[in-house]
Order: C-alpha cells, then structure tokens, then sequence
C-alpha cells in the first residue's frame, strides 16, 4: 500500500469519525495527515505489539484537538482494531476528543491544553540522555499553539541542552480557532524565530511524505523543527484552507461528497 | 527543612539513579550539595515553571522520580495547569517540593507568602499533599515519597525548625501524629504550625485545659479516621494552620466533621481571607492575624 493510499484511508476513517460524533476539528486533523504517515509507516522505530518498546521513537501530538487523526493512524497501523473509532467522542465512548494516554496503545500523552508537548517531550529526552537510549522524540505543534509563553520556555530550554534527539514539528495551516494565525499573533517569519532560539530549521510541503520523511531522517546536532506548510483541511475541497472547518462536522450530503473527493 | 529535604534526597540520588531534581532558577545556597554530586541530574531549566513542570513529567514518564524545587507560589501556582495536565492527569511521579510555607517570607510581601497553595493542591486528583511540621516529618515523608506511586506536593517551612517529635516517633504518610496528649480538646496543626500547637498546649495546660495537639502532616489523603475517633470520644476539635481560612486543613477537618451528623464543638484558625499589605517579619504576621492564640469559646 503506498503512503498516499494510507493517507487517504486515514481521511476517510476521520470523516467517518467526524460525521458520526458531530464534533469538531477535522481541519485541523487533515493538515497533519502526511506528517503522521511519513512518522508512523515511515520513520518511526515502534512496534505496534509491542507499544512500550524501551528504545522505541516517541511522538507526542501536542496540538491534540486533532486527536481523532491520531486515533485513526494508530488504527491503521495496527496498534488497535480500526472498531475502535467507532467509539469516539461519543457517549459511553472509548477515545476522547482530547489525548488519554490510557484510552489505547499507543497513545504517549494526555493532552488538550496546548503548550505543554514541546516541555514534555524535552523531558523525554533528557531521560533518555541520563539512560543512554536512542528513542527519538517527535512533537507535533500546532501554528497558533506557538503563541503560548511556555512554547518558547522549551524552546530555549532544548537548544541550551543541546537535544539532538528532539524533533519538533509545526503544522503551520494558517488558520487557528478565531482566524488567520498570522492576522491574531504574526509570525510569518517562524523559521527565523525557531532559528534565532538556536534550532536547526527546515521548511517543507507538509503534504509531500518523501520530502517530511527526508527532514525527519536528517541527521542532527541539536534540537530540530521542521516548519511544515499544510493546507488546513487538505484533501477536501470545501473544507481546504477554511475557518468554519475548524468547528463543523459532515452531514451526510458533505460526508459523501468528500468521501467521493477522496476517491 | 530544605536541608533535610536535601539531605535526604542526596542520600538516596547515591544509590537510586531514578532521582532527578529540577530548579526553576530557585535553590541558591541549598541545592549545591545535590548539584555538585551529582551533575547530570541536576537541571536548572531557568525561570520558566510552565516548562519545569512539564520537563518533570515527561522525565518522569521514562521512568524517573522527578523533584522540582523552587519557593511555594512559583512551583504550585504559576504553573498550576501544567501540574494538573502533566502531573496529576497524567499520574507521573513529579515531586512539587515548595519552600516558604504560610508566611515564611514574611517581610518579602505577599507575591511570596503562601496561603492558598493546599486549598489548590488538594483539589488535584491523584494529588498526594504533605506538610511536615518539624525536621524529622520532612525526613519521614521525604523518605516515603521515594517510591511512592504518583504526584505528591511537599510543603516545606524554611530553615532551622525545631524537631518536635521525639526522636524514634513513626511518621507515616496519610496518618497524623500525635505529639501532645490531652482529653478535652484536639488540637489539629499541619506544616509550620505544629511548633505553636505544641506551645498552645502547654500554654493551656499550665491553665488547667487539656489539650491533645496532633500533626497532619499529610492533608491528603486525610486521616479520616482520627478525626472519627475524636468525634467519638467527645473531644472538642481546633484546627491551626499558616495557610488561608478557606481550603486547607480547617476545610478538610470540616468537611469530615459536617458529615458526621454529630455537634462537636469546632473552630478553625487561620489566615483570613486577605492578601497582607502589611510589611513584617513571619512572627509579627502571625501574631496580626491571630494564628499565635485562641480562645476557648466555641460557637
């Protein structure tokens, strides 16, 4: 199966999700989708039967709104039968909106406030420092999380240390929960930003898995980020590039268009 | 206090590599012994609680009993949501360990007196909350908090607090100790309150008034069945406490005491519910707002 098709079938899973919960945040799972498939059927050194891995690579969705993206990845990469997404964000249900690291395998943080996975996987690190461990630590930022202070505390805290082991990655659509990210808190110059705080930089066209998979390979001296450009609802038409997708979910009408868009 | 925390938390980091201890840039003149010995497990990781707290929890997600070390309002308030996410949340083993109980840094003014942080702390799911009230509780709790399983506050005074206790006395965590016998009232202290129960003690008893004064030195889990047993036998019930009138071990105490469907006779001392604007040492503020003396008329 090639990395788009499973890209797709993520999609398609998280639609599903989305119609059937009526909840929010599909924008914000589709910008991410290529990032999660260039980690976890790509770079990641993890085993899904064998979810607790001591060296195994560790990533932490710090934007975990877009849970359900997740969810669906970790499915679709046998951690837990894909059943199970049938059972979220509904009442008696098994997978929160927001990240409950007990909820199923696989999942390595609790999360939903944001501005707290950069600090938590630098922690990660520095343990895995102390007992030699090569586990790599990826998190995933969302843009409008990096107006949060404690962000940048990690920031500067991970290029003071030296982490070559940390990877952060910023899902930078654009768009965060009251409009454009750049119109609320500018921060068109984020390489630069990232940079000046003594990170290696790359940018890269989040939705191309070959050129996510050659940043998160590269090897590293320090803390690394890539600044990945994503479209904000990417794969489907009417919900690409808009505000109103950060809250709506599919009726049954848009769940069939989109999945016909996905074809 | 924070020497004995030290001391015992070096004692330990000698044959237990689980231990890691975190500053927010707090600390100076007391973790030198801990930074010195052991280097590659100290990390002062700057004035930045919010990252400190989290930087604890994910170390303490791979395994490590992570100590973060700064004074009270800055290591339970400013960062308090992290602590709820990553530490109570998340159930790691992160030790808060705060210096500066109740009004410690007295004339240092009120951004540095803590009143409000076990009406907080015991809020937390999953939080354990101790408050030693002398030298060897804190040794005692410190010790326990080594392999205890999940997060835990340590209220600690400052420096140079007499030890009470005698010197063989079992200090467990979750079980309030009796220092001061007594048959008409119960005198329930924690943290830094416990040197003036005991004078409050012998101050009555020359008096006449019999006073028993016990030691929670752990408010959560709270001895539930101490204050059973107390309501059982009749004993008036005084709680003492360098903390605010609303939330700390006068709440607890109370909550416990509501429920039981019995009169006792009870009266809670503490901070009232104000910041201090006035300028004074831990001794002069204490005496301002009454937490050196009661009376014995219950309402």
């Amino acid at each position: 199966m090639t990395n788009q098709a499973i890209a797709t079938d993520i999609r398609r899973s998280i639609l599903h999700m989305m119609h059937a919960s009526k909840s929010s945040h599909i924008g914000s799972c589709f910008s991410l989708i290529e990032i999660l498939v260039a980690l976890y059927f790509n770079s990641l050194n993890i085993d899904p039967n064998e979810p607790q891995k001591w060296d195994r690579d560790t990533v932490i969705l710090s934007k975990a709104h877009a849970s359900a993206a997740l969810y669906a990845t970790l499915a679709h990469r046998g951690f837990f039968p894909c059943s199970y997404l049938e059972r979220y964000y509904i009442d008696g249900g098994l997978l929160p909106g927001h990240l409950d690291k007990t909820c199923v395998p696989g999942i390595e943080t609790s999360g939903g406030s944001l501005g707290h996975g950069l600090s938590l996987g630098i922690g990660m690190a520095m343990a895995h420092r102390l007992d030699q461990n090569s586990g790599k630590i990826f998190v995933i930022l969302g843009d409008g999380e990096c107006n949060e202070g404690s962000v940048w505390e990690a920031i500067m805290l991970a290029s003071t240390l030296k982490l070559a082991t940390v990877t952060a990655i910023v899902d930078y659509n654009k768009i965060q929960s009251f409009g454009r990210t750049n119109e609320i808190i500018n921060q068109t110059n984020i390489a630069q930003r990232w940079e000046s705080f003594g990170w290696e930089v790359y940018e890269a066209n989040g939705h191309s898995i070959p050129e996510l998979i050659g940043f998160f390979d590269k090897p590293q001296q320090g803390p690394k980020v890539i600044i990945a450009h994503t479209v904000k609802g990417k794969g489907v038409s009417f919900m690409e590039d808009n505000l109103a997708w950060h809250y709506k979910s599919p009726n049954d009408a848009q769940l069939a268009q989109a999945l016909k868009e996905l074809e | 206090m924070r020497e004995t925390f030290l001391n015992c938390l070096v004692e330990r980091a000698n044959v237990d590599s689980r231990i890691v201890l975190v500053s927010a840039d707090m600390g100076y003149s007391v973790l030198e012994p801990f930074m010195e010995q052991f280097p590659d497990r100290f990390f002062n990781v700057g004035i930045s609680e919010q990252n400190a707290v989290s930087v604890a929890a994910g170390m303490a997600l791979n395994g490590k009993v992570v100590y973060v070390y700064s004074i009270i309002p800055f290591v339970t308030m400013r960062c308090f949501e992290q602590i709820r996410v990553d530490v109570a949340y998340m159930n790691t083993n992160v030790r808060l360990v705060g210096v500066g109980a109740g009004y410690s840094y007295g004339p240092a003014g009120a951004t540095h007196h803590a009143i409000e942080d076990i009406a907080i702390m015991r809020a937390l799911p999953n939080m354990t909350v101790c408050c030693p009230g002398d030298p060897l509780e804190a040794r005692a709790l410190v010790t326990q908090s080594f392999d205890h399983k999940g997060p835990m506050y340590l209220r600690l005074g400052k420096t140079r607090e007499p030890v009470l206790h005698a010197a063989d006395t079992p200090i467990t965590l979750g079980k309030a100790a009796q220092v001061r016998q007594g048959k008409d009232i119960a005198l329930l202290t924690t943290s830094t309150m416990l040197e003036q129960g005991c004078a409050l003690s012998d101050y009555w008893g020359q008096k006449g008034v019999s006073i028993a004064v016990y030691s929670y030195h752990t408010v959560k889990p709270l001895d539930v069945a101490l204050i059973q047993f107390l309501i059982q036998e009749g004993y008036k019930i005084i709680t003492l406490e360098e903390h605010s009138i609303i939330g700390g071990l006068g709440s607890a105490v109370a909550e416990v005491i509501a429920e039981s469907n019995r009169p006792v006779p009870f009266k809670r001392i503490g901070i009232p519910d104000c910041f201090t604007h006035h300028v004074g040492s831990q001794a002069s503020l204490r005496k301002l707002y009454h937490l050196d003396s009661f009376d014995l008329e219950f309402q």
